[in-house]
């Protein structure tokens, strides 16, 4: 499977990663010897196996619905690049 | 004192032949003196180290001390350290102050130990050689020119060197063992789910697994003291009952049955590696070992599938990453678009990029059966494998690693090359059983891992062999000259 530039940019779309062409270059060979890597799983029959998402049995675990959380807001905004009055700042969305 | 196992290091302390105070001081010098050599920390704390030793001889001697405390230790810089940067290896989080300490963090400050500091890995935990890193690559204390190993290769190479006498690791794919298996350390994977995860910062979530990385076995197995457990912050943590893992250490090893998988000793292994691995075979069935040859038919089939499952969880996981709420932000964004794909182009490194991108391209529609369902079905016949040879053996014995460390830039351009290194890794953390990797010799001054696989579980089976192994040869007290 090979991947072209077109196809590269498409998914650095999807990861909202900013490429370049000359990376779009780069990148479409790297991740076309990935992916060529990766079909060596098609040699396995699997018609026959199931799916598993996860290594042990285990069913998701269920909590009360209880608050556990507390509030923490100025501590964790301490960390944010921008911030106004409690809220997190993003370029203007709507004009 | 340096080259003291943790083991001798509470022995010292508790019979007052020295003190914490002392002991970090002493540590933190050798950090300081010796980490722009080898680049394995990122941050080193030493005013809190020597507030908190300060705090552990005080209760040493008393009720309150646990057998650890007052003993400096590292952390990989992906567990989350209140107040001190955490930056899991990459510009993205470089300003990232945690506001909060992960469940292993506070399990390792409760029983006592003493943090020194954070150490280097490979940005995101994605690498084999620490060469990922926004902070440089760390050097292998045993040869400056070649890697570590990755992606715990700071925690490897500063317990190598012995600027602390334990550190913590994570392993996604290989990344405690074959780091320690490189640097000549002891590393303990456990079963996935024994170790808490919560503020461990994620990269592919159903394989993320922390341990311990020593001098020793019976080292790993008092950590794991300290790291094992429930904990209701981690969704998948296991709730089965946590056995005293230096109990059985000392039992003989008599009659235990150990299986050598055939694809582990094939054409893709080095072959003076081999000829180290089957030495220390030949150790074991001096031990009282049954040794027998066995399959794990699907071995082939697991870095196919693990770079499928892997890069797709991550490229769920990394999507955290933003530029609005914490971490790099770009200058400047034009709009919420340019915000978000500047942020990430800026503060991710390229090997980071590509695992997100696999990891969009094979979850986005239409390729989703072909990719990530297929290798769910493969991590299956996988996990199978190891369940029919558990059938017959109770653990399976082979090499960590496919060779000795590899030279700095040798497989950094070839991304490919260097996911294939982790061929004897990668299926234990796909099936979620515990492994460890312990020093059994050297290939041109470099040491060389014997991998022990065990069931789930079964930690305290692969300690005791583990132990037994160490109490009979001496490969894991050889130190590297330059830093005796």
């Amino acid at each position: 499977m090979s991947l072209d530039k077109s196809e590269v940019e498409k998914i650095a779309w999807l990861a909202r990663l900013e490429t370049n062409d000359q990376e779009n270059t780069v990148f479409s060979e790297e991740l076309s010897s990935i992916l060529d890597l990766v079909e060596q799983m098609d040699a396995a029959d699997t018609s026959q196996v199931s799916a598993i998402a996860h290594p042990l049995d285990m069913v998701t675990r269920l909590r009360a619905d209880a608050v556990t959380e507390t509030d923490q807001r100025e501590r964790f905004q301490q960390h944010a690049p921008l911030t106004e009055d409690g809220y997190y700042l993003v370029p203007k969305v709507i004009e | 004192m340096h080259q003291s196992t943790l083991a001798g290091l509470s022995e010292a302390l508790r019979s007052k032949q020295i003190s914490s105070t002392e002991l970090t001081e002493h540590f933190i010098s050798r950090c300081k003196k010796h980490n722009e050599q080898l680049n394995c920390f990122i941050t080193i704390n030493e005013e809190q180290a020597l507030a908190a030793a300060k705090d552990a001889d005080n209760i040493i001697g008393t009720d309150s001390a646990s057998r650890l405390t007052g003993i400096p230790i590292a952390h990989k810089d992906i567990f989350c350290t209140n107040g001190i940067k955490t930056s899991c290896g990459s510009k993205m989080l470089d300003n990232f102050i945690a506001p909060y300490d992960a469940t292993v963090v506070e399990k390792i400050n409760q029983a006592g130990l003493i943090s020194l500091g954070k150490t280097n890995m490979d940005e995101f935990a994605m690498g084999s050689s620490n060469e990922t890193s926004y902070y440089g690559a760390v050097k292998n204390p045993w040869h400056l020119d070649h890697v570590p190993g990755g992606s715990s290769g700071g925690s490897a190479s500063a317990v190598a060197a012995m600027l602390c006498p334990a550190a913590t690791g994570t392993d996604t794919g290989g990344s405690i063992r074959q780091p320690a298996s490189m640097c000549g350390i002891t590393g303990l994977k456990p079963t996935y789910g024994r170790v808490s995860r919560y503020g461990m910062i994620a990269y592919a979530s159903s394989l993320d697994q922390g341990g311990p990385m020593t001098r020793s076995a019976e080292d790993a197995a008092l950590l794991m003291n300290v790291l094992a457990g429930f904990d209701e912050r981690d969704s998948t943590s296991s709730d089965q009952l946590v056995e005293d893992y230096t109990e059985r250490l000392n039992n003989p090893i008599e009659g235990i049955k150990i299986g050598l998988p055939k694809q582990y000793f094939d054409d893709g292994l080095d072959s003076e590696v081999a000829s180290v691995i089957e030495d220390s075979i030949k150790q074991l069935e001096k031990l009282g070992a049954i040794c027998k040859e066995i399959e794990l038919p699907n071995t082939h089939l697991s870095i196919p599938a693990y770079y499928v499952v892997a890069p797709a969880e991550c490229s769920s996981n990394l999507s955290r990453f933003d530029g609005v709420r914490f971490g790099y932000r770009c200058e400047d964004p034009k709009d919420l678009s340019d915000l978000y794909c500047r942020s990430r182009a800026e503060g991710f490194g390229n090997e980071v990029k590509r695992r997100i991108m696999i990891g969009t391209y094979v979850l986005s529609a239409g390729y989703y059966d072909a990719y990530y369902l297929k290798a769910q079905k493969i991590r299956h016949l996988i996990r199978d494998d190891f369940q029919t040879a558990f059938n017959e053996v109770d653990i399976i014995a082979g090499p960590t690693a496919t060779g000795p460390a590899f030279k700095l830039n040798e497989k950094i351009n070839d991304p490919v090359s260097m996911y294939l290194s982790d061929i004897y890794t990668v299926s234990v953390n796909l099936a979620g059983i515990p492994a460890i990797s312990i020093p059994a010799g050297f290939v041109s001054s470099l040491p060389i891992g014997l991998q022990l696989i065990g069931n789930y579980f079964k930690e305290s089976q692969l300690l005791n062999v583990a132990h037994q192994f160490q109490l009979a040869t001496d490969w894991h007290q050889r130190t590297p000259e330059a830093f005796a």
